[in-house]
C-alpha cells in the first residue's frame, strides 16, 4: 500500500481547480469574483496543508518518488504566493474578458498543481509529467485574450518552444536512464558517482593516473539537460521567447510565469544538479563539470539580459529582460553547490517574488485604466498617485538590489555563497550587472517622479489589486530589514542535500 | 559612559520618525512642514551635542556601544559605537544637516517630499558614521544614495536628471567593490565575522594577497566618495546641479565618508595594504591638489569653482592619510574634514545666497558687489580667506598639520612629493582672490545688480555658526585635537602592525 499522505495538498488544490472549473458551469456568469475568490482561498489553505502533512515521502519500493521535504515546503510557499498575487490582481483583467473567465483561474491553479509536483519530484517521469501540467495550462493561459494578436502570437510561440525545449530535456533524460538504468534521482546519483569512481580514473604513461569524464553522452546529456531546463528559467541563449511572450500575455500571467514557473523550474534544477549530479559540480572532472558550463551562462545572461533590458521602451519587455538578468543571478546560487547557494537561491525567489509580483500588478493596474504600456507614460505618476508611485519606485529598487529592501538581501546572500565557493570573477561581474541594471530601475523611477506631464489618472486599486500590492509593498520592506526568519527556513531547505 | 537607553540608535533613526511623521501632514502646509523637519533636526543635532559632552576623550575604546543580534544567517549583528574618530563627524553631520534644512526653507516644489528625502538622508548618513558593523554599514551607506538621487534629480539646476543618476551610479559601482571586499574578509575570518572591531584585531593576520586585494578594493568604493583624481569626475555634476543644501551637504558631509571609510576600515584592519600604496595613494593626493587647484582657476562658474576647491581640498586630506606614520597627519586628516566641511559648506550656502538673487553664478556678470551687499561681501571673502588656509582660520590649521605630518613621514625618500603640494597653496590663493576680485571688486553695473538684497536674517543665522566656529577653530584647535587624539594614537599603533 502507498502512503498518499504527502500528496493531500496538491490533491485538495487539484480537487479545487475542478471546483472552481464546476462554479463557472453553475453559477452566474457575471462576474468573475466568485471563482476568483474561492481560488484565493483554496491557495491559502493548500498552503496551510503543505505545512501540516510535510516531512514525509511517497515511496515506490524503497525509493522516494515524491518528498514532502523542507526545500518542497519551501518553493511551495513561493509557488502559492505566486498564484495567489496573480489571482488577486487579475480582476480586472478576467473581467473584461468576454469568454471563459472561470477557466482561467481553474488554468491557473493546475499550472499550480505541476508547479508543486515538479518541485516534489524524486523521479525522472513524474518531474516531465510534473513539468507538463504546469506548462500546458500557461500556453492557453498566455494566449487567453484571443481577439489580440499578441497574445495569439505569444501563446504559439510558447507552445513551440515549449514543446521542443520539453523533448530536448526529455532527451537528456533518455540518456541520463541509458546510464544508469533507473529513473530514481538517488539511485542516479549513487550510480553516476560509482562509475565515476570506477570508471573515472585510467592510468597513463607515467604510471599515475589522470581524470576523464564519464564519456561523450554523459556531457550531450549534461547539456540537453541543462538546456531543456534553462529554456524554462529564460537564461540566454534560450530566452528568445520570453519577452515576446510577457509581452502579449496578460499581465498577470506573465508575473505568474515570471515568478512561478521560474521558481519551479529553479527547483527542479537545484534537485537535479545540486541534488543528483552533485558529484559533477566542480572542476575536479574535466568535460563533466556542470558548474562551468553554468557560469558560463549564467554570465552571458546577466549581461545579456540587463545591456538589453536599457534599450527597452515597453515595461512589459523591460521587466521581461530583467527577469531574464535576475535569473543569471540565481544561476549563481545554483553553481555555488553548497548548503548556503541553495539557501540563497530559495531566498532570492522569495525576495524576488514579492518585487516582481508587486510590478506586475503596478503595469497592469495602470495598462486597465489608461490603455498604456510603455515606461514614458508612467509620468508624472507620482503627482497622481504617489502611493502606487513609491511602491513601484521600492519594488524596482528592490530588483535592483538597493538596502534595505529584500531584493538586496536576497543578492549578498547569494553572492556570499558565490565567494564561499570561490565564484569571485562571477560575484564581480553579476555586482557590475547589478549597477547597470540600476539604470533601467531607476529610468522608470526617474520618469515617475522628475518627468512632468499633464497625466490626469488617479490609480485606485480595487480591494484585491490593493491587497496585492499592500503585501508585496511590506514583504519587499520586511525582508529586507529583518530576514532572519525566512533566511533560517532557507537555510533548513539545504539539509535535504548531501553536501 | 553608557545611558540607560541607546542613544545611539535614537540619534540615527529621529530623522527617520520626523520623515514618517511628514508623511502625514497635508502637503499644503508647508510652513508646518519645514519646522517640523527643523524640529526634529534640531534635536538630533542636541542628542549629538550630548554625545559629545559625555564622551571620555581620555580613550581609544569604542563608546556608547550598543551590540544585539541581527540576522545571525549571515553574521551580522546591529553594533554601533564612536570613538574620537566619529564622535567630530557626528556633530558635523548634524550641525550641517540643520543648517541645510533651514537654508532650504525657501525650496518651493513640492516641500513635503524634499524634507522626508532630506531626513531620510540625514539617518543615512548619522548610521554610516556610527555603524560598526559591516553590513549594517554597507545598508547605510547605500540607503543614503536613494534620496540623494530624489534631491538632485527633483530639486535640482538645469541638467539634474544626469547629475543625479551619474551621482547614484558611480557611488554604487564604488560600493561593490566594497561589498565583495567585505565578502572576502568574512570568509577569510574565523571564525566568520562582519564586526569592523574584530576584524581590525585580526586583519594584519590575513595573507599579503588577501590584504592587498580588499585594500585595493576598499581603496576604489572611498576614493570614488571622496573624490579622490581620477575618480572625482561625478563630483562637478553633482554639486553643481544639485540644489544648494545638497550641495551643502555633499560637501560637508558625504565627502567625508570617503576619507572616513579609509580612517575607519581600509586603514587599520589592512595594515599592510597602507603600507604596500603609500606612495600611490600620496601622489594622488598631490595630483588631486593641483589638478583641482588648476581646474577651478579656469572656471566661470562660481559653483563649478567651489566645487572643484572640493577636490583640491580633499587632495590635502589623502596626502595625509599616506603618511601613515604620523599622528599630525592622522590629525591633520581628521581637521581638515572638519574644517572643510564647514568652510565649504558655507561657500555653497553663501554662492546659493547669491544665485537665488541673481539667477545666475557666472563670475564674469559680476563685479563690484561688495558695495552693494557688504554683509554678504564680508562672509564671503571670510570663508575665502579660510579656504585658502589664512591663519586664524581652521582651514591654515589643518593644512600645517598636513604638511608637518606629511613631511615627517616621507622626508627620508619622496619628500618632493610633498614639497609639490604646497605648490597648491599658492594656486588656491590664486583661484580664492581672483574670484574676489572678479565679483566683488572693480566696477559695479547699477543697471544690471541694482535690485540685489543683502544676505538675509535667516542666510546670516545659517552661516553664522560656520564662521564662528571656522574662526575659533583656527585660533584654538586644541579640544578639537584633543578630542581625537587617543582614538588617533590607536589608529597609527594598528598601521604599525
Amino acid at each position: 500500500m502507498i502512503n498518499i499522505t504527502p500528496l493531500i495538498p496538491e490533491l485538495f488544490l487539484l480537487v479545487m481547480a475542478i471546483v472552481v472549473l464546476m462554479l463557472d458551469l453553475f453559477s452566474s456568469r457575471r462576474t468573475v469574483v466568485v471563482p476568483a475568490y474561492v481560488s484565493m482561498a483554496a491557495v491559502i489553505i493548500t498552503g496551510f496543508l503543505v505545512f501540516k502533512f510535510g516531512g514525509d515521502a511517497v515511496r515506490w519500493g524503497s525509493n522516494a518518488i515524491f518528498v514532502a521535504d523542507s526545500f518542497s515546503q519551501f518553493f511551495k510557499v513561493i509557488i502559492l504566493g505566486a498564484a495567489f498575487l496573480a489571482i488577486g490582481s487579475s480582476f480586472g483583467t478576467a473581467d473584461r474578458m468576454t469568454h471563459h473567465r472561470g477557466e482561467f483561474f481553474a488554468l491557473l491553479l493546475f499550472s499550480t498543481v505541476g508547479m508543486m509536483f515538479l518541485v516534489s519530484a524524486k523521479e525522472l517521469i513524474l518531474l516531465y509529467v510534473g513539468l507538463e501540467l504546469t506548462t500546458i495550462p500557461l500556453f492557453v493561459l498566455v494566449a487567453y485574450q484571443k481577439t489580440n494578436r499578441a497574445s495569439s502570437e505569444a501563446g504559439l510561440k510558447y507552445l513551440i518552444i515549449g514543446a521542443a525545449s520539453s523533448a530536448i530535456l526529455l532527451y537528456g533524460l533518455s540518456l541520463l536512464y541509458g546510464y544508469t538504468g533507473t529513473t530514481y534521482l538517488n539511485e542516479i546519483a549513487q550510480k553516476t558517482a560509482v562509475y565515476f569512481l570506477s570508471h573515472g580514473f585510467i592510468p597513463n604513461a607515467e604510471g599515475t593516473t589522470d581524470l576523464v569524464g564519464m564519456g561523450p553522452a554523459f556531457s550531450v546529456a549534461l547539456m540537453m539537460i541543462i538546456a531543456g531546463l534553462t529554456f524554462k528559467l529564460a537564461i540566454v541563449p534560450f530566452h528568445m521567447w520570453a519577452p515576446d511572450v510577457y509581452e502579449g500575455a496578460p499581465t498577470p500571467i506573465t508575473a505568474f510565469l515570471s515568478v512561478g514557473s521560474k521558481a519551479a523550474g529553479l527547483a527542479a534544477i537545484i534537485r537535479i544538479f545540486d541534488g543528483m549530479l552533485y558529484a559533477f559540480s566542480h572542476d575536479t572532472m574535466p568535460n563533466d563539470s556542470w558548474g562551468t558550463m553554468m557560469a558560463v551562462l549564467a554570465a552571458v545572461t546577466m549581461v545579456a539580459g540587463n545591456i538589453i533590458a536599457i534599450r527597452q521602451t515597453n515595461i512589459k519587455r523591460m521587466l521581461a529582460y530583467s527577469s531574464i538578468a535576475q535569473a543569471g543571478y540565481i544561476l549563481i546560487g545554483v553553481i555555488a553547490a553548497s548548503k548556503l547557494g541553495v539557501a540563497s537561491c530559495g531566498f532570492y525567489m522569495f525576495a524576488y517574488m514579492f518585487a516582481n509580483m508587486g510590478a506586475f500588478a503596478i503595469v497592469g493596474l495602470y495598462a486597465e485604466k489608461t490603455g498604456k504600456k510603455n515606461i514614458s507614460d508612467f509620468a508624472g505618476l507620482s503627482k497622481t498617485s504617489p502611493i502606487i508611485a513609491a511602491l513601484m519606485t521600492m519594488f524596482m529598487l528592490s530588483l535592483a538590489g538597493i538596502p534595505p529592501l529584500a531584493g538586496f538581501m536576497a543578492k549578498y546572500y547569494i553572492f556570499a555563497a558565490a565567494i564561499e565557493a570561490g565564484y569571485t570573477w562571477l560575484v564581480i561581474l553579476a555586482l557590475l550587472m547589478s549597477v547597470v541594471s540600476l539604470y533601467y530601475y531607476a529610468n522608470v523611477v526617474r520618469i515617475m517622479y522628475m518627468v512632468d506631464s499633464d497625466n490626469k489618472h488617479h490609480i485606485i486599486p480595487s480591494f484585491p489589486a490593493g491587497l496585492v500590492l499592500a503585501l508585496t509593498g511590506i514583504g519587499v520592506l520586511l525582508f529586507g530589514i529583518l530576514p532572519q526568519s525566512i533566511l533560517d527556513m532557507a537555510y533548513k531547505t539545504a539539509s535535504s542535500f548531501i553536501f | 559612559m553608557t545611558y540607560s537607553y541607546p542613544i545611539l540608535t535614537y540619534t540615527i533613526f529621529l530623522p527617520l520618525i520626523g520623515a514618517v511623521l511628514l508623511l502625514f501632514i497635508d502637503k499644503e502646509k508647508h510652513n508646518a512642514i519645514r519646522w517640523t523637519s527643523a524640529f526634529f533636526s534640531f534635536i538630533t543635532l542636541i542628542m549629538t551635542l550630548v554625545i559629545l559632552k559625555d564622551f571620555d576623550w581620555t580613550t581609544a575604546q569604542m563608546q556608547f556601544m550598543e551590540t544585539h543580534s541581527w540576522i545571525p544567517a549571515i553574521g551580522s549583528n546591529y553594533i554601533l559605537g564612536v570613538d574620537g574618530i566619529s564622535v567630530p563627524m557626528l556633530v558635523l553631520t548634524s550641525l550641517i544637516s540643520l543648517i541645510a534644512i533651514v537654508i532650504s526653507f525657501n525650496i518651493t516644489k513640492r516641500v513635503k517630499e524634499y524634507f522626508v528625502f532630506f531626513l531620510l538622508l540625514e539617518c543615512g548618513m548619522i548610521g554610516v558614521f556610527a555603524a560598526l558593523d559591516f553590513f549594517l554599514f554597507y545598508v547605510f551607506w547605500e540607503i543614503m544614495l536613494v534620496p540623494m538621487y530624489f534631491l538632485i534629480g527633483i530639486w535640482g539646476g538645469p541638467q539634474r536628471e544626469y547629475a543625479a543618476i551619474k551621482f547614484f551610479l558611480y557611488t554604487l559601482f564604488g560600493s561593490i567593490f566594497m561589498l565583495v571586499a567585505i565578502l572576502i574578509l568574512y570568509f577569510t575570518s574565523e571564525p566568520h565575522t562582519l564586526s569592523m572591531m574584530e576584524l581590525i584585531q585580526i586583519g594584519p593576520s590575513f595573507s599579503h594577497n588577501i590584504q592587498i586585494m580588499a585594500f585595493a578594493f576598499f581603496f576604489i568604493a572611498f576614493a570614488i566618495k571622496v573624490p579622490v583624481w581620477p575618480f572625482h569626475t561625478w563630483l562637478p555634476d553633482a554639486h553643481v546641479q544639485a540644489p544648494t543644501a545638497i550641495s551643502i551637504i555633499l560637501a560637508a558631509v558625504l565627502l567625508k565618508m570617503g576619507t572616513y571609510g579609509m580612517l575607519r576600515i581600509s586603514w587599520p584592519m589592512l595594515p599592510e595594504g597602507i603600507q604596500y600604496f603609500s606612495v600611490p595613494i600620496a601622489i594622488l593626493g598631490v595630483i588631486a591638489i593641483i589638478y583641482g587647484a588648476l581646474v577651478s582657476l579656469a572656471q566661470k562658474d562660481l559653483k563649478k569653482l567651489v566645487a572643484y576647491s572640493s577636490v583640491s581640498h580633499m587632495g590635502y586630506c589623502m596626502l595625509a592619510l599616506a603618511a601613515y606614520t604620523s599622528v599630525t597627519a592622522m590629525a591633520g586628516c581628521m581637521f581638515q574634514m572638519i574644517s572643510h566641511g564647514l568652510i565649504t559648506g558655507a561657500l555653497f550656502l553663501l554662492v546659493g545666497v547669491l544665485y537665488d538673487r541673481a539667477h545666475t553664478r557666472e563670475i564674469a556678470a559680476f563685479g563690484g558687489i561688495g558695495k552693494k551687499l557688504p554683509v554678504y561681501t564680508a562672509l564671503m571673502v571670510m570663508f575665502g580667506m579660510a579656504s585658502l588656509g589664512l591663519p586664524g582660520m581652521s582651514g591654515f590649521i589643518s593644512e600645517f598639520m598636513v604638511f608637518v605630518g606629511s613631511f615627517d613621514h616621507f622626508w627620508a625618500e619622496y619628500w618632493y612629493i610633498v614639497a609639490l603640494a604646497i605648490l597648491g597653496v599658492v594656486l588656491t590663493a590664486a583661484y580664492i582672490l581672483r574670484m574676489i576680485q572678479n565679483v566683488f571688486l572693480g566696477e559695479f553695473d547699477e543697471e544690471r545688480w541694482g535690485h540685489l538684497t543683502d544676505i538675509n536674517i535667516r542666510e546670516t543665522l545659517c552661516v553664522a555658526p560656520l564662521a564662528v566656529l571656522t574662526i575659533i577653530f583656527g585660533i584654538y584647535p586644541d579640544p578639537v585635537i584633543k578630542l581625537m587624539e587617543a582614538s588617533l594614537n590607536n589608529l597609527v599603533t594598528l598601521m604599525a602592525r
